[in-house]
């Protein structure tokens, strides 16, 4: 009996070990940006479809969202009606660093389905994006007024997600803090 | 029999070419840049396997041909043009992507088993060895005492 005991033994570890190997093996939503808690890189961009530069550090002391998309990544058209709708509720402004995209086609997708952008950084060599550990569009960040990096969501945004994950962590409303 | 002689050779022949084949196609098949410098060409060979493409999560950005896995070549290419060490260019990508983006992850507390267990398995299976041994050359000993006439 006791000659069993041991391989058993090991087995089971083994398949312990290997069960959280596969339970946390690392899918592209896990990936946890170095940067949360972070001060957020500062940028410095042409603002697209306009003559001039946008830096984000023109928006220190407020809270926002930096949305990382593309016309070439087809999940950004599905989140655009949930960034649409956050635009609308008017909880925070919602910059857009427009990855390696050509211009022209940007421009007409914001024609086509709306802007809920206050401005839109357009990083066209993509160096900005590396700066920001970005690997995969759609990706959003919650930067609050300190200008520290708060939340990395990658994927698409929708109510569920923004319920869940960035709603908590923003500053409660006026309204809220007066009932 | 020659007839199979022959096709063993020729299956022989197809493997070694399949087998160089492999070896030698990588080298250069993504990125053709060079650097000026073969030193640095050589370091950025060598970084460039080290980093994991965060697209395509099971290669290094230099077998990747994906628009991200370039932009981090060119990156390396950078930095190492302006003069920066290996480790200050691993820290460069880990300080915006991760422990993951490292295909050699760094000592800390957090992957210490995954360096330690190899070690430990060696050991426990040395142990396990040496024990096996011994009691082999013990219970041939045993045997040995048992059948004294034999030896003699």
């Amino acid at each position: 009996m006791n000659r069993y005991l041991l391989p058993a033994a090991i087995f089971a570890g083994l398949v312990a070990v290997l069960f959280i190997g596969i339970q946390r093996s690392p899918t592209k939503d896990v990936i946890s940006s170095p940067l949360i808690d972070k001060p957020a890189p500062v940028f410095e961009l042409p603002v697209l479809g306009a003559e001039e530069n946008f830096s984000n550090a023109s928006l220190a002391g407020s809270w926002y969202l930096l949305n990382v998309w593309g016309t070439w990544c087809p999940e950004c058209r599905n989140e655009h009606d949930m960034l649409l709708e956050i635009a609308r509720s008017d909880r925070l402004p919602i910059v857009g660093l427009n990855w390696k995209d050509d211009d022209m086609a940007a421009l007409a997708w914001l024609i086509e389905l709306g802007d809920p952008y206050i401005v839109n950084a357009a990083d066209r060599e993509g160096r900005v994006a590396i700066d920001w550990g970005v690997y995969g569009a759609p990706e959003t960040f919650l930067i609050d007024d300190q200008g520290i990096v708060r939340y990395k969501h990658v994927g698409a945004l929708n109510p569920a997600v923004w319920q869940r994950e960035f709603l908590p962590r923003l500053p409660p409303l006026q309204s809220e803090l007066q009932p | 029999m020659c007839a199979s002689a022959a096709r063993l050779r020729q299956l022989l022949r197809l493997l070694t070419l399949a087998t160089l084949l492999t070896v030698t196609a990588p080298a250069h098949a993504i990125d053709p840049t060079e650097l000026s410098d073969p030193q640095l060409q050589q370091r950025y060979r060598a970084l460039s396997q080290e980093l994991r493409c965060m697209q395509c999560q099971n290669q290094s950005i230099a077998d990747s041909p994906v628009g991200l896995a370039g932009d981090l070549r060119r990156e390396v290419r950078e930095l190492l043009e302006a003069g920066r060490t290996d480790a200050e260019i691993r820290e460069h990508m880990r300080a915006r992507y991760g422990d993951f983006i490292l295909f050699r992850p760094r000592f800390t507390l957090q992957s210490a088993w995954l360096w330690l267990t190899p070690v430990l398995l060696l050991l426990i299976g040395l142990y396990v060895a040496v024990r096996v041994i011994r009691q082999k050359a013990a219970s041939v000993e045993e045997e040995e005492a048992d059948s004294p006439g034999r030896s003699s």
